[in-house]
């Protein structure tokens, strides 16, 4: 491996270093965990503690969130009418209660996406090492953490000794620079990333996002970027804590205080990759390369510009790639050489970990200001917290949403996994701001189109997939 | 879980390249209990119909590759979502071993922890594989985890890379979460020391 003692270091480096407890002969390291999130679905790890007679070692470090499950049209528990929903709810409830674990369930003014209230609550801070069951759990690491989804087992091993056995991913720095043209945002971005390095570009790596066209994103921005880390293979994504990450976590109500806050910071300023460090890999973007990005099949790698037409299987070479994405336009009902602005849709779902944070309800706001929702098309906006919905409903976004005809939704997952009975239904088609586009994952046979806040806006007002740059012209 | 050393078995080949863990278990079944057993939902989506009858065009449907208990997967099988029940529904289908060029992380870590061994075998030797496969339905695989050794229906064997600790863990049924509760001092250690976060 690359960095001897002594020598210069990674941000990845660091924070695994500072966090090794001790390595084992097979080359893992125990690492220590700083901050655990459970939700909705963590509770067969907590059955695996209960069977061995375990408690959580150290539920002060554990914080909770109902979101998988909960319904988005009522705060009423007694909406959840499907048993089996209901139950995962109560485990959590009932395991975080036991074991004296924070929680902000259904009802709670801090509930929302585990993703979002991490860092919304100062409960994500740089420097540490967070776990959840969870994949998307690399969005933490936008500010500054070494943040990583992991399996039941492995969650009931962190809860049992507050501690993980891992075996120390290579590093791999993406940097973009230069300036973003107009309507272009940070998910564009990640869909560019994933499009060009494709879903298993990043396995087995620790990404950084680097370059002036990142430190130049807000905090959302950088939030939806390392969301996606997952979606191009990779363990986590990170970005160095600046100036953006201090003042969006300056007083959370869990962000440290008055002098530990400044020690915090001064130590914080610690952590970006020595100016010498080596990446195992390196990518390089140019921003002003990068346009309004959808995706066209199933995988988050059939990305394309909107301004693009949907591919042809017959141009390409490759045998398993042109059959795959064959199948991929079969299920999404698409036509070779459809430019992609023709596509109509049924549906638009604007939420989620990727794309539901105040940023992006704003930006998709200001796209549907003064404009319908067009024909006969059903579209949702999710905040993906109650505190962020509550702060749109003071800036008087939901007010234009409604306007429009959109529908404004309580805080969850809703949509982007369809757990919990919010679906697409069968054929039908949905510009979502979510993050995975598989097959299915919106519900059965539901075709899905990847997209940024604005894109799937503009979706939305005209009926079928968009430039977004279009109406900004016309704004 | 039950130790694994040596099988021999018919080997079920997916084709298809990433290959994501809401395919092999979709969310929809997240919600049932452990005790459940997931192998009845494993492929829902692609195995049966809307009234629950099977659709007999996918493969796991097909009599020759009913009895299963390896999968041939292309590369970067079980991306996606960091569900275990993913692994759970394979393993409780009765897959032990899954064979492909690469894995998602995530899925490749759960596997070792429920008793199913991943082996990651050269692209241009699992792309023969899986054609050997559908072109001989019911066609046999054996591994042997000790020896670290695959043999194909063709009669190749190849070497696999396992860790040391993941293969005396699957080989003696060793449970990781027991080997770290008795260094629990030196965690203690370290928090003590560990600056407040
Ligand atoms: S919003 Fe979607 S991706 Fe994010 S945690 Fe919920 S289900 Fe997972």
């Amino acid at each position: 491996m690359r960095s001897s003692a002594g020598s210069a270091q990674t941000m990845h480096d660091k924070i695994w270093n500072s966090h090794r407890i001790v390595s084992r002969d097979d080359g893992q390291d125990l690492l220590f965990i700083d901050r655990h999130f459970i939700h909705d679905i963590t509770a067969p790890a907590f059955e695996i503690l209960r069977e061995r007679g375990l408690k959580p070692r150290a539920p002060h470090r554990i914080f909770g969130t109902a979101d998988h499950y909960v319904p988005t049209h009522s705060r009423d528990m007694a909406a959840v009418n499907h048993p089996e929903r209901r139950t995962m709810i109560e485990a959590l409830t009932r395991d975080a209660a036991e074991s004296g674990i924070q929680i902000f369930g259904l009802g709670d003014p801090r509930q929302g996406i585990v993703h979002v209230i991490g860092p919304e609550q100062g409960l994500s801070l740089p420097g540490m090492t967070i776990v959840c069951a969870d994949s998307h759990t690399s969005t933490h690491g936008a500010l500054g953490a070494l943040a990583f989804g992991i399996g039941a087992t492995e969650v009931g091993h962190v809860l049992a000794t507050q501690s993980l056995w891992q075996r120390k991913p290579r590093s791999m720095r993406i940097s973009i620079d230069g300036t973003l043209g107009a309507g272009v945002t940070a998910k564009d971005i990640i869909l560019t990333i994933i499009a060009t390095i494709g879903v298993a570009g990043a396995t087995g790596h620790v990404i950084e996002y680097a370059g002036s066209a990142i430190r130049g994103l807000s905090m959302e921005g950088r939030l939806t970027v390392c969301n996606m880390s997952i979606e191009a293979g990779g363990r986590a994504g990170m970005i160095a804590p600046d100036d953006t990450t201090f003042a969006y976590l300056k007083d959370r109500p869990y962000a440290p205080k008055g002098e530990d806050w400044e020690r915090a910071v001064a130590g914080w300023r610690e952590l970006a990759s020595d100016l010498d460090a080596v990446f195992d890999r390196e990518i390089t973007i140019d921003a002003a390369s990068i346009a309004p990005m959808v995706t066209w099949g199933t995988t988050p790698e059939d990305a394309t510009p909107i301004t693009g037409v949907v591919p042809d299987p017959d141009a390409i070479a490759d045998p398993g790639r042109r059959e795959g994405m064959a199948r991929a336009l079969a299920y999404m009902g698409l036509v070779p050489g459809t430019a992609l602005e023709e596509v109509p849709i049924d549906r638009v779902f604007i939420g989620s970990c990727t794309n539901g944070r105040i940023e992006d309800l704003r930006s998709a706001a200001a796209v549907v200001k003064g404009r319908k929702v067009a024909g006969r098309i059903e579209a949702w906006v999710v905040p993906g917290s109650q505190q962020i919905k509550a702060q749109a409903e003071a800036e008087g976004l939901d007010r234009i949403f409604k306007a429009a005809g959109f529908d404004w939704r309580f805080a969850g997952c809703s949509m982007c996994l369809a757990a919990n009975g919010d679906t697409v239904a069968p054929g039908q088609r949905c510009a979502s701001t979510s993050n995975r586009n598989f097959v299915g994952r919106q519900g059965p046979r539901a075709r899905t189109h990847l997209m940024s806040p604005a894109m799937a806006a503009a979706a939305a007002v005209t009926g079928h997939l968009t430039d977004v740059r279009r109406l900004m012209e016309g704004a | 879980m039950d130790r694994l050393d040596r099988i021999e078995a018919v080997a079920l080949p997916i084709a298809e390249a990433n290959c994501d863990t809401d395919q092999i278990l979709p969310a929809q079944y997240l919600q049932k209990p452990r005790a459940d057993n997931f192998g009845n939902y494993l492929f829902a989506a692609f195995r049966f119909r809307e009234d629950g009858s099977e659709i007999p065009d996918f493969i796991l449907n097909r009599p020759a590759y009913r009895p299963a208990r390896i999968v041939v997967a292309s590369h970067n099988f079980g991306c996606g979502s960091s569900r275990e029940h993913a692994v759970w529904a394979l393993y409780d289908y009765g897959i032990r071993v899954a064979i492909a060029p690469s894995f998602g992380d995530i899925f490749q870590t759960n596997c070792l922890k429920n008793g199913l061994l991943p082996v990651v075998l050269p692209t241009d030797v699992v792309a023969a594989l899986l054609q050997d496969l559908e072109a001989t339905p019911g066609a046999t695989i054996s591994v042997d985890l000790p020896g670290q050794i695959v043999v194909l229906p063709d009669g190749s064997s190849h070497g696999f890379a396992v860790d040391a600790f993941a293969k005396d863990c699957l080989v003696n049924g060793i449970d990781e979460l027991d080997y770290t509760l008795a260094r629990a001092s030196e965690i203690d250690r370290f928090e003590r020391d560990h600056s407040p976060a």
